[in-house]
């Protein structure tokens, strides 16, 4: 069965990165220049007490064991303790990723839900004036990165005020609740989300209407023209279903995409993610936090590939081995 | 499109070339009575409503601590064309100072600092692009041409490389190095990395268009003429790729001008004497920076150029820009 073994083998390639990305933080980290105990050596604390703290985080042992024990905890699941928020990293990384996730889901439903549609009218209709207007937005939206349209979002936000300018919930509400937790998060997300959001949303719009376009001009689309199937029906049902695919196939490379844009989005507006925790632990040489970033990072990915794997399985039975035809 | 794409970019290197040209203020010279000055208003008529050649009225600073200021209608101040070795400039420096785009949090002319930021920030961008593409071509061309276990390393390595995301790989290279270097080194080591991330995506096409040219009967033909491999691959088999090496060069462009203005803007990167467009980001990136003195986004225009230039190139050419999204 074709499709599980591409699976299987899909798995198998998203274990050795989350390997080789997990160790390959760990090594970097270790070889840099400066430690997290630099700022015990400039408090000017006694040559015992830096000796001590070195022996507790386990950097007086040689590199490869510390990797090794590193590991060994690593595939159970613990993945130590971070050396600048003195908390298990596990903890620290499950809910940043948390937040990170939740942005990017929100960003890919957006850009889909005004992408796709866009796509499918602007490349249904070669003339007119919407047609080229959206082509025209679409090239626009997809020349300005995350980086830019995050600090227009914010100076936007701002200035009117309609948006909380940073962060993810607001330090004064906090009354109780899960309720109002919530509403105080969807407050926050949009002008993250939007900023993360716009050159995907444009980047299928592109390939939505290319896949469209093309799939309307097809013979057998003629054919279901003469046969008196009205338009409207046979771009939104017909076009739509064949044209899916092609679309499908590049939602695999958007987790890539969605993590390195949503870093700079944290950044910018202050959403705590993994991003700006992974860029924090880097700066502070905080080893086993660094690691536990990767690790979840790699997963991400693999899981993304996995995931857009299913889903062109779905939308293409070529790929799941059965002949419909 | 495409035409337009090209001519785009080619005003943006004219524009970076002619920095010296063109600024009408040293780069780096800070003037401490324009903190955060806005961008000067030209006028062609007074206030009699008489013509006049463009002239503006000097600004005087209102408000130290707020950087408000008051245009001083009593006074004119007018350009002087090729002045000073300068295209255009004021004519009193003293009395007046004309800033296109206004000025940033040390007073510096923010027009000069974009010209001179896009020779560093194009040059970083422009040198890594090469370097990919020499490496991509000498490993994709390896791996092609001679197959095997060198092939499969070589390619595994390459999509291994371009699964992970860029930003993070960028930025987990440069933060494990030595943060405050001079800023030569720095760009040195930023060339480096990027051609580092940069070449896979070169040699995952080069090694797919030589493993097939290689059978062709132009390159059969080659080999039963005597020629050596490395003649056969350079001379014969190289040249195929040349279109595969453009598509690439215009995709990888734009990805590192942002990678550079990343770094620099997280405070990776080149740090402040240095204008580049992600210094100067990140002179811009706090909020109550950004909402009073907006004009302090405008490398955020030069950026936008820069990648709007090289979609419609893309788009021109039939396929869809997707390299830079997300990113």
């Amino acid at each position: 069965m074709p499709l599980f073994r591409l699976l299987a083998r899909r798995a198998v390639f998203g274990l050795i990165l989350v390997f080789v990305v997990s160790s390959g933080a760990v090594l970097l980290t270790r070889v840099a220049p400066g430690s997290v105990v630099a700022d015990l050596v400039a408090s000017g604390a006694s040559q015992e007490t830096i000796a001590r703290e070195r022996a507790r985080l386990g950097l007086d042992r040689p590199l490869l064991e510390q990797y090794v024990t590193w590991l060994s905890h690593a595939v159970r699941l613990d993945f130590g303790e971070s050396l600048m928020f003195g908390r298990p990293v596990g903890e620290l990384v499950r809910q940043r990723a948390a937040n990170t996730a939740l942005l990017a889901v929100a960003a890919l439903a957006f850009a889909t839900l005004v992408g796709i549609p866009l796509g499918v009218v602007s490349g249904s209709r070669r003339r007119g004036v919407v047609p080229a207007i959206i082509r025209a937005a679409s090239l626009v939206c997809l020349s300005l990165p995350p980086l830019i349209t995050s600090l227009v979002f914010v100076f936007i936000a701002a200035r009117t005020g309609w948006f909380p300018i940073g962060g993810m919930t607001s330090i004064e509400a906090a009354s109780p609740g899960w309720f109002s937790w919530l509403r105080d998060v969807a407050w926050h997300l949009p002008i993250p989300a939007f900023a993360l959001a716009l050159p995907l949303a444009a980047v299928l719009e592109r390939l939505q209407s290319q896949a469209t376009g093309e799939t309307l001009g097809e013979p057998y689309m003629l054919a279901t023209i003469a046969r008196g199937v009205p338009r409207s029906r046979l771009v939104w049902r017909d076009g739509f279903k064949a044209s899916i695919r092609p679309v499908a196939s590049i939602y695999g490379l958007f987790v890539g995409g969605l993590l390195s844009g949503s870093f700079v989005v944290e950044i910018v507006t202050s959403w705590p993610g993994l991003g700006r925790l992974m860029f924090d632990a880097l700066r502070a040489r905080d080893l086993y936090l660094v690691a536990g970033c990767a690790t979840v990072g790699s997963i991400f990915l693999a899981a993304g590939g996995l995931l857009s794997d299913v889903a062109l399985a779905f939308a293409d039975p070529r790929m799941r081995g059965e002949d419909r035809s | 499109m495409r035409r337009t794409g090209l001519i785009l970019m080619a005003v943006v290197v004219g524009l970076a070339a002619a920095a010296p040209l063109l600024s009408p203020h040293d780069p780096g010279r800070t003037y401490d009575n324009y903190l955060h000055a806005p961008p000067t208003r030209l006028h062609l008529r007074d206030a009699d409503g008489r013509w006049d050649r463009p002239f503006f009225h000097p600004l005087r600073l209102a408000d130290r601590l707020e950087s408000r200021y008051e245009e001083d209608s009593s006074r004119k101040v007018h350009l002087t064309w090729f002045s000073r070795g300068v295209l255009v400039a004021e004519e009193d420096e003293r009395v007046g100072l004309w800033l296109p785009l206004g000025a940033d949090s040390f007073g510096r002319d923010l027009l000069a600092r974009i010209l001179y930021g896009a020779r560093v920030s194009l040059g970083v961008a422009l040198l890594a692009v090469l370097g990919s593409l020499l490496i991509g071509m000498a490993v994709g061309g390896a791996a092609g041409y001679f197959g095997g276990a060198l092939d499969e390393v070589l390619m595994r390595l390459a999509e291994f490389v371009v699964v992970l995301p860029t930003v993070y790989l960028v930025l987990t290279l440069r933060a494990v190095l030595p943060l405050v270097l001079a800023p030569a080194q720095i760009f040195a080591l930023m060339v480096g990395i990027f051609m580092l991330v940069g070449w896979p995506y070169v040699a995952r096409g080069v090694r797919g268009i030589v493993a097939v040219e290689r059978h062709r009967d132009y390159a059969e033909a080659a080999r039963a003429a005597g020629a050596g491999r490395a003649r056969i691959l350079f001379r014969h088999l190289l040249p195929a790729t040349l279109g595969h090496l453009g598509i690439q060069a215009t995709l990888l462009l734009p990805a590192f001008i942002l990678a550079e203005a990343t770094l620099s803007f997280v405070g990776v990167g080149f740090s402040d004497p240095t204008p580049t467009w992600g210094t100067m980001l990140h002179d811009a990136a706090n909020v109550s920076t950004l909402a009073q003195f907006p004009w302090m986004l405008a490398p955020a225009v030069g950026i936008f150029t820069v990648v709007l230039a090289v979609n419609l190139v893309v788009q021109g050419s039939g396929r869809v820009p997707v390299s830079t999204a997300g990113r």
